[in-house]
């Protein structure tokens, strides 16, 4: 009981990074119709902007309180990974609307490379370590053998998952912008025939899931304290799984499959192996997808002719 | 009138300048948190910045200039944008001009040993070019074989390496089996299985990837591409991760060493008594072996091929392409679409399983580093950049990649002094140009390189298809 009470806090902690990378990935693939393989690596970029912010902040400008410099880095990273993936987007993927059908891919695969590789050579290849951030814990639970404990960055992160959430909960929803671009996933050109501004749309979506992505890339930092160059590829994946098993295109779904997957890969870590925890989620993505490729919450693809 | 352009063009420079320092700004905004500043650790072990505001100027000013470089020139009438094929030579690649230079092709690739030796002045001193040769065909060949599941059927598999590592696990396992080689030392010698495993696991490596390429293509053939190639992905990557941590079979991360060399059909490549040298009334030279090794890859590539124009003239390489092209019109005309798919899915894989068996012999050493998601990419990048479909398209694009790669690793006088400094490593940029390489061609040439090709099937008389005239819908 007190090790399944651990590892849920602990799962729900990890669920909450998956799922706001995975609202990216369904949001772009609701809008556009295309996997974006590079938002794992745009997701890296945004711990890296996280760290350099960090250290401006803590080593150049002297900043102590912690608070103060997390919510500083937090607008950083997301504006400027938003500004990466808008101009990923003008780059690689505009100019390949029309073109054939694997090309948008094909052209986020080589984006990916690129991320990450640039980002190796911009800045070692070596793991960056931070000294630990928000070091305290509560105890909640103590069974006299084993504590149960909710450290004070858990529950940073899931009380900043949950605002982000309802903050872009209400973007999508109330706000002109969130019409549109709801407009735009149900079909495109009638929404340019209404007025809307497609291509504005499209960008907008990018930026939106790349600053949910440095959102996650910011409490990543905070969690884990560590980040590399290679580290956006297998989180990448797994919450693009998140966004698959949630139902590609719903957005309570990707947070549903983070939660899901976040949850799994504990759990599997303390049950069963460790050394398979991304077996068990890449075997995931490819049971969900075979089985049921519209997810736990999303609609079924009718494919028209 | 005079005045009317003297007006326009200052209207296209002020136009231009402003493009080129709007491009400037937003690369230098970009680049600023992660060129500029460098996080690396300090004298007392924790991280600090160290800035290089220098780089991003230089980075912001070039991308600027060349922006409204472009804009003064290239760009200049909108109209012309696009309307011409721009590589006239690399589009005759795949015309009567390239039906012509196939045998050239072929003949500089089997005199290359020669010409390496010849070049480099005997035997030790092409072992360089010999190495390189091997190492480029080995790409040529995975090209060719992904080609088949890419470029002919239209399936984007991003896990083509599991079936590079099943082929070449199969062989290191089988040759290093102490029961296999016991029950032939019982009855055909106590060499026989040390001289000949690779032989006999070389068809068994083929096989076993092809049988994997069907277990795992199976469920998955029916999802839609780009599911598709997330799928093929994660098989990728799980059969990796597997290999890494079934340690007893696989021996782990610390993978598989003393793997037997290759033999000449039973002929060890040995100094002594019966050994290659002595048999053929040559003096020593280990040399010996790799040259026979770039053979038999260059045999491997060219069973690939062969086997890959015979196949397109078949029904089902005839059904690939269909589908390629378009699934739904495949699907009403009755062609079985999962079987189509499962076919071409396992014909590339086999081709793999061959090309890992190869690497295996040639190493004589293998780990699951060598079987990365990056090690796919390359496949990929080199099949999509020559033009999927186009086989001499493929070939020259591993030549250009892998052996453009190699070259830059030698350009030593980008370590001066002035210019890079002598901590600059050109190799590190390898994957960094691949991607940009990857994406450029998506956005100016999406079918490749060579993409013009041959109809293989006509009515009356053969046209030549380019890819600039085809637009290709949603399939």
């Amino acid at each position: 009981m007190d090790i399944f009470l651990q590892q849920l806090i602990n799962g729900l902690t990890l669920g909450s990074i998956y799922g706001l990378i995975a609202i990216g990935y369904t949001m772009v693939f609701g809008i556009i119709g295309m996997v974006n393989f590079a938002h794992g690596d745009v997701f890296m970029v945004g711990t890296f902007t996280a760290l350099i912010a960090f250290l401006l902040l803590t080593t150049l400008l002297g900043i102590t309180s912690i608070f103060l410099v997390l919510a500083i880095v937090l607008v950083v990273a997301m504006a400027f990974t938003g500004l990466v993936s808008w101009a990923i987007e003008r780059v690689a993927y505009r100019p390949l609307r029309g073109s054939f059908r694997l090309a948008p891919m094909i052209s986020a695969i080589g984006m990916s490379i690129l991320l990450s590789n640039f980002v190796q050579v911009a800045q070692g290849p070596r793991n960056k370590a931070l000294p630990p951030i928000l070091p305290d814990v509560i105890v909640v639970w103590d069974s006299g053998s084993y504590a149960v404990t909710l450290a004070y960055k858990q529950i940073l992160i899931m009380v900043v998952t949950a605002v982000l959430l309802f903050a872009f909960w209400w973007l999508v929803q109330k706000t002109a912008l969130g019409r549109a671009q709801r407009a735009c996933e149900q079909d495109r050109k009638m929404a340019a025939l209404l007025g809307v501004d497609v291509d504005r749309t499209i960008s907008l979506t990018f930026v939106i899931g790349a600053a949910l992505a440095a959102v996650a890339g910011v409490l990543y930092l905070t969690y884990y304290g560590v980040v590399n160059f290679a580290d956006g590829f297998v989180p990448g994946v797994k919450a693009f799984t998140a966004a698959v098993l949630g139902g590609i295109g719903s957005l309570p779904g990707a947070v549903l499959g983070g939660l899901l997957i976040g949850l799994i890969e504990t759990f599997w870590s303390a049950y069963f192996s460790i050394e398979y925890k991304d077996v068990a989620a890449f075997s995931i993505l490819a049971i969900t997808l075979v089985f049921m490729p519209q997810g736990l919450l999303g609609r079924p693809e009718v494919e028209k002719v | 009138m005079h005045e009317a352009t003297a007006a326009a063009s200052s209207g296209l420079l002020a136009r231009a300048l402003k493009d080129a320092a709007a491009s400037a700004a937003i690369t230098a905004l970009l680049l600023v948190p992660l060129v500029g500043m460098h996080a690396t650790e300090g004298p007392s072990g924790a991280l600090v910045l160290k800035y290089r505001f220098g780089l991003v100027a230089i980075f912001a000013l070039l991308v600027g200039g060349l922006r409204l470089g472009l804009h003064l020139t290239v760009w200049r009438g909108d109209s012309a944008r696009g309307a011409a094929p721009r590589f006239p030579a690399l589009a005759r690649l795949a015309g009567p001009a390239g039906d012509a230079a196939k045998p050239v092709f072929f003949a500089v690739l089997l005199l290359y040993p020669l010409l390496a030796v010849l070049g480099s002045g005997g035997l030790g001193p092409s072992r360089y070019w010999i190495d390189l040769g091997i190492y480029i065909l080995t790409y040529v060949m995975l090209g060719w074989g992904l080609n088949i599941v890419v470029g002919l059927a239209g399936l984007l598999d991003l896990g083509y390496v599991a079936f590079y590592a099943v082929g070449a696990y199969t062989f290191a396992l089988l040759a290093g089996s102490v029961p296999i080689s016991d029950f032939f030392a019982g009855t055909l010698g106590a060499d026989f299985w040390r001289l000949w495993s690779f032989w006999v696991c070389l068809p068994l490596s083929g096989l076993l990837a092809a049988l994997w390429g069907v277990i795992l293509g199976f469920p998955v053939l029916r999802l839609r591409g780009d599911y598709l190639a997330i799928v093929t992905l994660a098989f990728g990557e799980i059969i990796r991760l597997v290999l890494i941590n079934w340690v007893d079979l696989t021996n782990g991360g610390a993978g598989i060493a003393s793997i037997p060399p290759i033999s000449f059909f039973g002929i060890p490549f040995s100094s002594g008594e019966g050994g290659f040298a002595n048999l053929f009334g040559l003096e020593f030279n280990p040399m010996h072996r790799n040259i026979f090794l770039y053979f038999v890859i260059l045999a491997l590539a060219a069973l690939t091929a062969v086997a890959t124009i015979r196949l397109r003239r078949m029904p089902v390489g005839r059904a690939w392409e269909a589908l390629r092209e378009d699934e739904i019109a495949c699907r009403s005309l009755g062609i079985n679409t999962t079987l189509t798919k499962l076919t071409a899915f396992s014909i590339g894989a086999m081709f793999g399983g061959f090309a890992g068996a190869f690497f295996a012999v040639r190493i004589r050493f293998v780990s699951p580093e060598s079987f990365t998601f990056m090690e796919s990419a390359v496949i990929l990048a080199i099949v999509v950049l020559g033009g999927m479909g186009s086989q001499i398209g493929v070939a020259v694009s591993a030549i250009l990649l892998i052996g453009g790669m190699e070259m830059l690793r030698n350009l030593t006088f980008l370590k001066d002094p002035w210019l890079f400094g002598p901590d600059f490593d050109p190799s590190l940029y390898r994957m960094l140009i691949f991607g940009f390489a990857m994406v450029a061609v998506m956005a100016w040439r999406p079918r490749g390189l060579v993409s013009s090709r041959l109809a293989t099937i006509f009515l009356k008389e053969r046209k030549k298809v380019s890819g600039d005239l085809v637009r290709e819908g949603h399939g």
